[in-house]
């Protein structure tokens, strides 16, 4: 293959790239602007971070004992942001989206939650008010809430002055009673003695003062599973690789774009005049499109790693792999776009949409695991899904080479695919 | 220097090009006329290799050109119909891609550019960006750059379109310098003019087919003037090619 062509068509075409200023801001700042903003927003909490509170409102109408503990409980919940408007307060907080819920303790509820907890009497209600565009708030807040009313019922029930009025209540009316069976009379007498022993025994020193309740009975330890240890998630590695990938496909999408607008400008008749093969026109793109692909990369990680501390905790071979082979496949998708584009007009809706679309299947904006299952391997067929997992499997899973070696193949597969695709399409009689 | 035979170019159903054939000598520039749809630009494009003929041949040298990689294609300069330059980067920047393609390069390639800026008189322009250049200036650069590798064969598809009569008649200094160095030259055009004063011979297609191919002289001869006076050209033209519109 002739040397000089090539490089001086690598080199013209950096050049132009480079002389718009426009496309430069579009491809290199405008993706680590994004890959900032989404990566604040999935990073999660950090090492030091505190989690993103949820925000709810409590209006405690029955102020006793039991429904203090649990605004208490609530309050020292570290998921929960808790404020303590009136309930007209806490109904147009939820309904502006300020709040994602509202739980009102109605009056009476200490006295009735006691006596249903142990089977006996109506359950009384909460209320709950919330954003219906929250259910996922509004469901970890039911399993928050119970936790705290189990607590506060039961350490009230076991070992607080109204579970000790409930059993001296109780007793006369279970021995009084003609329906409960003598069999079950004796055992739930027997029951509440013993607990009325507890109560009335003085506190040991040193002991708790006050009974505890029910608790949880177990304490989650939670590691997070990357293939080294102590690596903490940054979601920076996987916002600043969607953002990247999204953004040097439509460089190349243009760059398909612009190729026929050259043969609009009669370019081309240049170039095919000129005693250069089909095969080296097509290379020399092909070429300088993969650079630029890959310096789009290149300048959105240094970006990510200087000021949001990414680093590519698996193995920097396999990185620069799943680099050069998105960046091989977005090229020869812009080669693509050339010999299926009708017009440059035509051609730039039709992309831009084929561009968003590959980037939302393939996991650039949201992370794949929350499609539906079938989605998830819908989206096998995606090379956008192979780049980001291949990216994301050597930045922040940690993972070696062997991790990111399917991502290279399948990329350079699209990239042969693409590529063949384009040179048999591609026009080349020029009229 | 250059002979045509025999070509043949269809569009599916439509005839463009049918058993054209002429030849264009070295010194020596032919003026290709002919109505819109004629054919001129689809055979100006299979002698470039642009398009692939059904039928016939080009000679360039007596020998039949082949193929996209052929080198005699270095024999042969285009200058398209199209400004066919990059606006966003400069003259020099232009060439120097455009010399690249013929494989030249370092202190040739400098020569060349050199060469092909003064014949056009753009050398003092030649660091300009092209999208500050005026038509004329970019007519001009678009004959530089199919001049650059040094072609025994000039192709030019209506290279003044749109140009100032003072461009105009700078790039007709350049063609008559040009022929003057033994270049064979091939110019297709709208503007009798222009083919008055420049063309050793004239080929008037149409439908696709050469229907004459004389000097300015002769083809001015088969169409006798009211009182024996001699007719324009644009006269023999629309004699010979009828007044129909051809839009």
């Amino acid at each position: 293959m002739p040397v000089i062509p090539l490089l001086a068509m690598i080199r013209k075409d950096l050049l132009l790239f480079f002389s718009d200023r426009r496309s430069v801001i579009v491809s290199f700042v405008v993706p680590i602007a994004i890959g900032a903003f989404f990566g604040s927003i999935f990073s999660g909490p950090g090492s030091n971070a505190e989690p993103a509170k949820i925000a709810i409102a409590v209006i405690d109408q029955d102020a006793s004992l039991i429904s203090k503990a649990i605004v208490a409980g609530l309050q020292s919940d570290r998921n929960l942001k808790v404020a303590t408007p009136t309930e007209a307060e806490a109904r147009d907080a939820v309904k502006r989206g300020r709040t994602a819920v509202g739980v009102i303790i109605p009056k009476d509820f200490g006295d009735a939650a006691g006596k249903a907890f142990f089977g006996d009497g109506a359950k009384p209600d909460v209320n709950l008010v919330y954003d219906p565009s929250r259910n996922t708030e509004l469901a970890m807040v039911r399993g928050i809430m119970t936790q705290h009313i189990m607590e506060a019922v039961s350490r009230e029930m076991f070992g607080g002055a109204m579970g000790k009025q409930y059993v001296e209540k109780s007793l006369p009316g279970i021995k009084a009673s003609k329906t409960i069976p003598d069999a079950q009379k004796q055992v739930l007498v027997q029951m509440l003695r013993s607990i009325q022993t507890v109560y009335n025994q003085p506190a040991a020193s040193g002991a708790s003062p006050r009974p505890q309740g029910l608790t949880m009975p177990y304490h989650v330890h939670e590691e997070a599973m990357t293939a080294g240890s102590n690596i903490a998630y940054n979601g920076y590695a996987h916002s600043f690789a969607g953002m990247g990938i999204q953004f040097l496909l439509f460089a190349m999408a243009n760059l398909g774009i612009e190729m026929l607008l050259e043969r609009q400008r009669g370019l081309w008749k240049r170039l095919r005049s000129a005693p250069v093969s089909r095969f080296t026109l097509l290379t020399g793109k092909a070429a300088s499109g993969s650079i630029l692909s890959f310096l789009i990369l290149a300048v959105c990680f240094a970006f990510a790693m200087v000021v949001f501390k990414v680093r590519i905790q698996g193995s920097v071979v396999g990185f620069l792999g799943v680099c050069v082979a998105c960046s091989m496949m977005a090229s020869s998708f812009g080669l693509l776009v050339a010999a299926l584009g009708n017009s440059p007009a035509t051609a730039r809706g039709v992309t831009t949409l084929a561009v968003l679309m590959m980037v939302m299947l393939g996991g650039a904006w949201v992370p794949t695991f929350i499609f539906p299952a079938w989605l998830q391997q819908f989206t096998l067929i995606v090379p956008v899904r192979w780049a980001v997992d291949g990216l994301d499997a050597t930045t922040w899973r940690g993972v070696g080479l062997t991790g990111a070696l399917a991502p290279i193949g399948v990329l350079l597969g699209f990239a042969a695919a693409f590529g063949a695709l384009a040179a048999n399409r591609f026009k080349w009689e020029e009229a | 220097m250059l002979t045509i035979n025999h070509l043949r170019k269809s569009f599916g159903s439509l005839v463009a090009v049918d058993d054209v054939s002429f030849s264009v000598e070295r010194g020596q520039l032919i003026g290709l006329l002919g109505p819109n749809g004629a054919g001129k630009t689809t055979t100006v494009s299979m002698v470039a290799g642009l398009l692939t003929a059904d039928k016939g041949e080009v000679l360039v040298g007596g020998a039949a050109l082949q193929g996209d990689t052929d080198p005699k294609k270095r024999k042969i300069g285009l200058v398209p119909q199209d400004l066919a330059l990059y606006d966003e980067l400069s003259a020099r920047a232009n060439l120097r891609f455009f010399g690249a393609l013929y494989d030249l390069s370092g202190a040739a390639l400098d020569k060349a550019m050199a060469a092909a800026l003064q014949l056009v008189g753009l050398a003092d322009r030649e660091r300009d960006l092209v999208k500050t250049f005026s038509g004329g200036m970019k007519r001009r650069l678009n004959l530089a750059a199919g001049l650059l590798h040094d072609p025994d064969i000039l192709l030019l598809d209506e290279p003044t379109v749109g140009v100032d009569p003072q461009s105009r008649n700078a790039i007709f200094d350049n063609l008559e310098e040009l022929k003057r160095r033994g270049k064979a030259l091939l110019y297709t055009t709208h503007y009798m003019e222009e083919v008055e004063r420049l063309a050793d011979r004239i080929i008037v297609i149409d439908h696709g087919k050469v229907i004459a191919d004389d000097t300015l002289s002769g083809l001015q001869a088969r169409t006798p003037g009211l009182g024996g006076e001699r007719v324009t050209l644009e006269s023999v033209f629309l004699t010979l090619t009828g007044r129909s519109l051809r839009d």
